[in-house]
């Protein structure tokens, strides 16, 4: 926090003020409200936790691990739901950062300004297709256009342990599913890097071009660099959409229980989500509680994720 | 269905409940039905609309959404135009979610694929001051073998054939056993992709036990609510299912009927003869099995022989129930739950969810024996 | 034209000259040249398609776009032609799904709003009461108002409550047990952005079924309160981000005319930030519009109005999208169907499920674009005319 010295002397009032007052009231509501927001989400979250944890206790107690009492273990349930989650994520933030970091580039430096807002605009309107929309038009409309696509995929990298087994039609798998996934975050890292490349310091880049960068060599060496940890903060974003994610999942995937590698081969895997929301509705005592128990992981994964995410942001230095 | 039995006498004094039934039907058949302009003789709960008011609602199964839907708008109309307001909803939320509501008074009904066992009615006690719930069959509709096959049409299927297509072991569509059975079919060498519900569901129950009561050398599995056999194509929910099935080639799965839609569905043997899905078909097996025993006398749970070879039944049916209790404290909620159930059971009512949901009508007796236990519900 | 471009030590006024020594056009050339190889090639293998001469000539392109400038600019100006390739590449990789579902969506809702009866946009101006079967009727107007009050309720909530997070974090979060406190804060909120969205629902539900005496308990507010929980995380780190991005300069100028802390968050941080802030806020209005799972569990589901949020259940867009899609295709036994309420007559349409779900979805569509364009307008009206 660069900011703290400053700040740390900034509320010492000035004397001359006719509305000394005033002001000491304005500041303490001020400062009052916004640490009370904080607690807030602090109690909503400790809620919510000791919602998940009391909950799922009956399943943990009643799993093979512990008491034996049910016919499931835990981790055997919940393994391979993690593996499939944090695999369709993975693969659908490889597809979508590069592409939202280039769009992002594109409308704020390379496209002409007046078409740039329009652009913006419409790539903020596809964050708010709800995830049923992309689940109707992912099974009915994308599936069979990626076909000949995973045909090939397999045929020539089969030797690629992603690429490799059998796939069947319809090509109802993990690898059309991490497609629609990062269509369903694009838009979000997207709005929020382009923000942050809009938000480079005009000297910079001006200085960068006065000393005979190239535009790229101005991206690469302002623009980028000044928005690391934008562009961190909206993947985490868009990951934290793609691991929760439920609707879409659900209508796209034909789910399986496996540590298979093979994203093209149907019925191998399948999301926290997505099985929480296929499952619920026929649950009930403690296969409920496995359910949400499996929420409560997909809760610490999140957290784990995102603090990794912090470490490297913070690792890789201040930024400018 | 449930195979837990309760431990209670069965009390099934059937010509004594009829009677009753009768009389009490016929008197409420009679009075004031004159405001429902379009009723056309709602045999039951004609009565005591204009009273009606306020909130009723209900979760549960999802194979009843559509007839639902009919139900809660048709009966609003008709307690409309006696001058009565009342607004029914039903969540299809599933019917293990609709059970647990209605257990924990959530919802004043329910609707399930599974009638409530022996534990679930013992608690059921605690919201329904102090009687027990019990179920009635309101939905009951044929679940179709529906296929996707470039070329063919129709097909003949035996529930070994369909068991072995679904255990993985039939794995050609010009497998020796499917073209025996369909000697003028022009059978391609297409893969056979058996699609299953991916979700838990009442369908794949009824579903795995016809095939396990049928032909339990190829179906080992047992009937079963989550799919047993790893990987494969599946769709979420019957739609899911549906259109997996239509974008594949070679593709079978096994959905309500009504939404079978244009993909081709195929007809079941049933003793020598093969039966294509009728709401009739599935009405007669219904009503040619009987009642399971070991349940209260208003608890209305039907054993369903799946096995059966009696010419025209098509045994492949999913029976939904309603569930309600013995007795509402609220008087207002207690009217309402009456007289919206008589309205689901009676003729109208039947003939509404065959229109518009493409069910099959329950039988006359089963209305009676059905009409007598909603007037055994006390209120107040 | 053709210079060479040895460019070492030249001064950036003829840099900028160079940069003009090959233009534009060279790129078409090398680009239609990609394309032709490509046709040609894929035409040999006997794999013809138009979406694979496109691909494959878009690869070819890159490089020979970039060997062509390597020749005649130079390795400095051929990575800058390569990476503006690539840039433009991503956008057109992106429009192509993108714009298809767009398409999709008002291709076939418009058709169903345009075609409802009795008058085009009745989808909009009618409710679903006695639409039953394969009715070719209804509307949309009860969800759409479910789906704006409960939006405007969730962001009463969550936007105060998740500017003024953000505001802590940034601004007050800086010593002592409050920068204890901002760190949990910014733990919190990474572990919020992961809530499944249904297990928000499951926790509306529980939350209010404790408060409340009545287990039957489905209203509005329950709804905006589990969209809450989904909305709150995003609005703070979305603004977290933006206040970041205001310069310390700003503030310091602030403090040094004697401007108290408050009033220069008000006046100067959040207003240079507000486009980044207004972008923020329509995401997680976004994020949250669209969700069905918790309002599945919450807020239930009706066929006519409910305006009050406090009472009773609601329709809402997505959960009827929802029960539309699953209701699947309808049953038709005859050519009509009666409206039991009104008593009057519909055609029967088998697919009328599936067109209301498109139409619903093109509607939801619609009214986001709306709400997008009043927050564009804010950030235009409310954004110091600064740089750019």
């Amino acid at each position: 926090m660069s900011t703290a010295d400053i700040e740390s002397e900034s509320p010492a009032p000035p004397p001359a003020s006719m509305s000394t007052s005033g002001r000491r009231l304005g500041d303490s509501v001020f400062s009052y409200l916004s640490i009370g927001s904080g607690l807030l989400i602090f109690l909503t979250l400790a809620a919510v936790a000791v919602f998940l944890s009391t909950e799922s206790l009956p399943a943990i107690i009643a799993s093979q691990e512990f008491a034996g009492t049910a016919d499931f273990s835990l981790i055997e349930y919940t393994l391979p739901l993690v593996f499939g989650t944090v695999l369709a994520s993975a693969i659908a933030l490889l597809i979508a950062i590069p592409i939202s970091i280039g769009i992002a580039l594109f409308i704020s430096h390379f496209a002409p300004r007046r078409l740039s807002s329009t652009l913006g605009y419409l790539i903020d309107l596809l964050a708010a297709v709800p995830s049923v929309v992309y689940g109707l038009w992912g099974g009915i409309w994308l599936v069979p256009k990626l076909e000949p696509l995973y045909g090939l995929l397999n045929t020539y990298l089969g030797w690629i342990p992603l690429f490799a087994g059998e796939p069947t039609a319809p090509m109802r798998n993990l690898a059309s599913a991490s497609v629609v996934l990062a269509v369903m975050v694009l838009p979000i890292i997207t709005a929020v890097s382009r923000e942050v490349f809009l938000q480079t310091p005009r000297l910079q880049e001006e200085a960068a071009l006065a000393l005979g960068a190239t535009r790229w060599e101005t991206i690469r060496t302002v623009v980028l660099p000044f928005g690391r940890s934008g562009i961190v903060a909206a993947s985490m974003l868009g990951l934290g959409r793609a691991l929760g994610e439920t609707m879409a999942v659900l209508m796209i995937l034909a789910p399986g229980a496996t540590f298979s590698l093979h994203i093209l081969e149907v019925g191998r895997h399948n999301s926290i989500a997505a099985n929480i929301a296929s499952k619920s509705a026929e649950a009930s005592g403690v296969d409920m509680s496995l359910l949400i128990f499996t929420g409560l992981v997909l809760f610490v994964l999140t957290f784990l994720i995102n603090a990794i995410a912090r470490w490297i942001v913070a690792r890789s230095g201040p930024k400018s | 269905m449930n195979v837990r039995k309760n431990k209670l006498a069965s009390l099934a004094a059937l010509g004594f409940a009829a009677g009753i039934a009768l009389t009490a039907c016929g008197g409420s058949a009679e009075e004031g039905t004159s405001g429902a302009s379009d009723a056309g003789g709602a045999a039951a709960g004609g009565s005591g609309y204009a009273e009606l008011s306020g909130n009723l609602a209900g979760a549960g199964a999802s194979s009843m959404g559509n007839a639902q839907t009919a139900w809660t708008e048709t009966f609003k109309g008709l307690v409309q135009a006696e001058g009565g307001d009342i607004t029914v909803t039903y969540d299809p939320t599933g019917s293990g979610t609709g059970r647990e509501q209605f257990l924990s008074g959530q919802v004043k009904f329910a609707g399930t694929d599974a009638a409530l066992d022996e534990e679930e009615l013992a608690a059921s006690a605690e919201v329904c001051s102090g009687e027990q719930a019990f179920d009635l069959p309101v939905y009951i509709s044929p679940i179709a073998v529906v296929f996707n096959l470039e070329g063919v049409d129709s097909l003949n299927l035996s529930p070994e054939v369909i068991a072995g297509i679904f255990a993985e072991e039939i794995t050609t569509w010009n497998d020796p056993a499917i073209a025996e059975l369909n000697p003028d079919a022009d059978l391609p060498d297409t893969a056979v992709v058996p699609v299953h519900r991916s979700d838990d569901s009442g369908t794949t129950e009824n579903f795995t036990q016809y095939l396990s009561d049928n032909a339990p050398d190829a179906w080992t599995h047992g009937p079963i609510e989550t799919w047993p056999i790893d990987g494969g194509q599946s769709g979420d929910g019957t739609s899911g299912l549906i259109s997996a099935v239509e974008s594949g080639n070679g593709t079978i799965g096994y959905a309500d009927a009504s939404q079978a839609g244009n993909l081709g569905t195929a007809s079941v043997q049933v003793g020598e003869e093969f039966v294509d899905y009728s709401a009739e078909a599935a009405a007669k097996a219904v009503d040619v099995s009987p009642r399971e025993e070991g349940r209260a006398e208003n608890d209305i749970v039907m054993e369903l022989d799946r096995t059966t070879t009696e010419a025209g039944t098509y045994p492949i049916v999913l029976i939904s129930y309603l569930a309600l209790c013995g007795a509402y404290e609220d008087e207002a909620t207690g009217n309402a739950v009456k007289s919206y159930a008589s309205f689901m059971i009676s003729e109208q009512g039947q003939q509404v969810a065959a229109e518009n949901a493409g069910s099959a009508p329950i039988s006359d007796e089963l209305r009676t024996e059905a009409q007598t236990a909603i007037d055994g519900i006390t209120v107040g | 034209m053709s210079t060479p471009t040895a460019v070492q030590n030249e001064t950036s006024m003829r840099r900028s000259h160079d940069e003009r020594r090959l233009p534009w056009y060279h790129l078409v050339f090398t680009g239609l040249a990609g394309l032709v190889v490509a046709i040609a090639g894929l035409a040999i293998l006997d794999a013809f398609s138009i979406a694979a001469a496109i691909v494959v000539g878009f690869l070819l392109h890159l490089l020979f776009g970039w060997s062509y400038s390597l020749l005649r600019e130079g390795p400095r100006w051929a990575t800058e032609r390569l990476m503006t390739l690539l840039v433009i590449g991503a956008f057109a990789v992106a429009m192509f799904p993108l714009t298809s579902l767009l398409w999709e969506v008002a291709s076939r809702g418009m058709t169903r709003v345009l075609a409802a009866k009795p008058d085009p946009f009745a989808f909009w101006t009618s409710d679903m009461s006695g639409i039953i079967g394969g009715a070719d009727a209804g509307g949309v107007f009860h969800a759409a108002v479910g789906t704006l009050l409960i939006t405007l309720w969730a962001s009463i909530i969550s936007i105060p409550i998740g500017l003024f997070t953000a505001i802590f974090l940034v601004e007050y979060a800086d010593q002592g047990w409050k920068k204890t406190l901002g760190t949990g804060v910014t733990f919190l909120v990474d572990v919020m952005t992961g809530i499944p969205s249904i297990v928000a629902g499951l926790f509306g539900l529980s939350l209010f079924i404790t408060l409340m005496p009545d287990d039957s308990v489905r209203m509005g507010i329950m709804g905006a309160v589990a969209l809450s929980l989904l909305m709150i995380p995003t609005v703070v780190r979305n603004s977290e981000e933006m206040l970041r991005l205001v310069p310390m300069d700003l503030r310091e100028a602030a403090y040094a005319l004697g401007v108290p802390k408050w009033l220069t968050i008000v006046k100067v941080v959040l207003r240079t930030a507000i486009a980044g802030l207004s972008t923020g806020i329509t995401l997680a209005i976004a994020r949250v519009i669209g969700e069905t799972a918790p309002l599945l569990l919450t807020v239930g589901m009706v066929t006519s109005v409910n305006w009050n949020m406090f009472d009773g259940r609601m329709a809402t867009l997505p959960t009827f999208i929802n029960q539309q899609y699953r209701a699947g295709s309808a049953n038709c036994m005859s050519d009509t169907v009666t409206n039991p309420i009104s008593q009057e007559v519909y055609a029967c349409s088998i697919a009328t499920n599936i067109d209301r779900a498109w139409a619903a979805a093109f509607t939801l569509i619609v009214i986001v674009m709306v709400l997008n364009i009043i927050a564009r307008l804010i950030s235009h009206y409310f954004s110091p005319k600064l740089s750019r």
